[in-house]
């Protein structure tokens, strides 16, 4: 949030970009990247997937990544929450190095991936479960975030009674309930509606504010990129590594208006330009 | 005219579900008979339908009696293969070595005929329930293993993923996501072993056994007695009707989430 109010006010001319990132030393609050990298052994030899990457996003940060599909950004997540080791370099999520699975993130993929046997509650209660927390202690929290998402009244519907964009509400109380420091996205709106997709946007903007978590949320979608972040990560193809890292001087809170702000334009167009002088966006 | 309008009792009734097959049975009886006054077949190629009834009538005490050893032996040889083919697929869905080391020998196994084999329990176990429990077993095995290592391999990776950054441990991933998504491609799996278990102990029967209903098979053909034979063959097809119903069932308890029960919990609701 305060990324954007930082930066915006010196450069409407629209020099907000910045190649490297400042680099925060490791024990800092937010996620710290320091020539990570990924590599895949294969049968045909070493794939790389992502060129060393350096950044740092910030404690309370809404931070999207863009870029074509392929470039690794799915590998960036799973390594961040510590199901994938990188070939070089560290990672730093609150402070701790990441070796292991940490707990500390709340993930959201493209589809819901709710369990078709249990109800949204239980769904909603998975990582209490796998954490072995309290059940008692946080079943007031997930109605809650239930509550906050508007699906109130829902906890014993089975997941495919629910639409798509309830499901993926859903899956955002699962990514919360434990209460992380980090909320990671994977293409969160990619298989919704254009409609509801725009609604979710504006929802899940309420819901970072509200909660205060530092998002790292992947997208293809340039506006939407634009639109939700205090900071946009441009990536190129395969190997994936920064093109550009952007402020977004967009004020907050943003309505759906914002998308015709010449400023929110004007980025777009920019952000866009990296693709097509490279190749072709898929 | 009013009919249509108004489907009555006769008509509602003739749509109910489990009334077809029967509809279809006598359908096939009728055919059946038919058939053996059309072409003269003589009675000791094939029986007509009403001596297979009568005989059904007269020997039912008898045909009862000598059901119950090869029903034991068909539930024993299922649950032997429920009990060790769902531990085995997960071995084998869990990890590449076993499955590299298993699976083709297991595919292997399956193509020796269990009859060539059957005669082997019989000097290794005597006469008694073991072998017939055996092979009903060897030949429910391998669809359980089969079914249950397609559905435990037919998890979503990112689902699995999302329990393990939970830090949950592998066995609990496995308990809360692996193993219910794999019930319904294990129940499947039951479904096809219990009918074959049922094959399975009559194989048993035929090679070595003075009880049950494979017993009475081979005595009628060596006598010529079909319509013995024949019922037998009914009771054999009710038992395993039956037992697949009893499956059916639990299945519908365990799994009512699935897309094939679905229909169900909206009528419940």
């Amino acid at each position: 949030m305060n990324a954007a109010t930082k930066t915006s006010a010196a450069n409407q001319s629209g020099t907000h970009r910045r190649v490297v990132s400042d680099r925060a030393a490791s024990g800092t609050p937010g996620i710290q990247l320091s020539g990570v990298s990924k590599t895949y052994r294969s049968r045909d030899g070493d794939v790389p997937s992502l060129r060393p990457l350096d950044f740092h996003i910030n404690a309370g940060e809404f931070f999207v990544v863009v870029g074509p599909s392929g470039c690794g950004k799915s590998t960036l997540l799973k390594m961040i929450s510590g199901l994938l080791p990188p070939s070089t370099g560290e990672i730093f999520v609150e402070g701790e190095k990441v070796d292991k699975p940490h707990g500390n993130v709340g993930i959201v993929f493209q589809n819901s991936l709710l369990l078709p046997w249990r109800n949204v509650l239980n769904n909603v209660m998975l990582p209490i479960e796998m954490k072995r927390l309290s059940r008692e202690e946080y079943l007031p929290r997930a109605k809650a975030l239930l509550k906050l998402v508007g699906l109130e009244g829902f906890e014993r519907k089975l997941p495919w009674q629910l639409s798509g964009g309830m499901q993926q509400r859903a899956s955002i109380c699962r990514a919360l309930v434990h209460d992380p420091k980090i909320i990671l996205m994977d293409e969160p709106f990619g298989a919704l509606d254009a409609m509801t997709r725009e609604r979710m946007n504006v929802e899940l903007m309420r819901i970072q504010r509200e909660t205060g978590k530092t998002v790292l949320l992947i997208t293809h979608s340039i506006p939407e990129a634009v639109f939700l972040a205090d900071r946009v990560l441009v990536m190129t193809e395969r190997p994936g590594s920064i093109a550009a890292i952007y402020d977004v001087p967009l004020p907050r809170p943003r309505s759906l208006d914002a998308m015709a702000d010449p400023v929110f334009t004007e980025l777009v167009q920019r952000i866009r330009k990296h693709f097509f002088t490279q190749s072709t966006l898929d | 005219m009013a009919e249509p309008q108004n489907p009555g009792g006769v008509s509602k009734a003739l749509n109910a579900a489990w009334i077809r097959p029967f509809l279809f049975l006598i359908f096939i009886v009728v055919a059946w008979d038919v058939t053996i006054r059309l072409f003269r077949i003589p009675p000791y190629q094939i029986p007509a339908p009403a001596d297979v009834v009568a005989v059904l009538w007269q020997d039912w005490p008898e045909l009862a009696r000598q059901a119950w050893p090869t029903t034991y032996a068909t539930i024993c040889g299922f649950l032997l293969s429920a009990a060790f083919g769902i531990p085995v697929a997960m071995l084998i869905a869990g990890s590449k070595t076993v499955e590299s080391y298993v699976y083709p020998l297991l595919v292997f196994s399956q193509s020796v005929p269990k009859i060539a084999i059957a005669p082997l329990f019989v000097v290794w176990f005597g006469f008694g329930i073991v072998p017939k429990v055996i092979s009903a077993f060897l030949l429910g095995f391998f669809p359980v293993v089969v079914s249950a290592v397609q559905g435990f391999k037919s998890v979503d990776p990112d689902m699995v993923d999302l329990a393990r950054a939970m830090q949950g441990s592998r066995f609990h991933v496995f308990c809360a996501v692996n193993l219910p998504h794999a019930m319904p491609a294990i129940f499947s799996g039951l479904k096809v072993s219990v009918t074959l278990a049922v094959v399975g102990a009559v194989v048993g029967e035929f090679v070595g056994s003075n009880s049950g209903i494979g017993y009475v098979l081979q005595r009628s053909i060596g006598t010529f007695d079909l319509p013995t034979m024949f019922a037998a063959l009914v009771i054999l097809a009710l038992i395993g009707v039956v037992l697949f119903w009893i499956v059916d069932r639990i299945e519908r308890l365990v799994v009512p989430w699935h897309v094939s029960q679905r229909e169900n919990i909206i009528f419940a609701a």
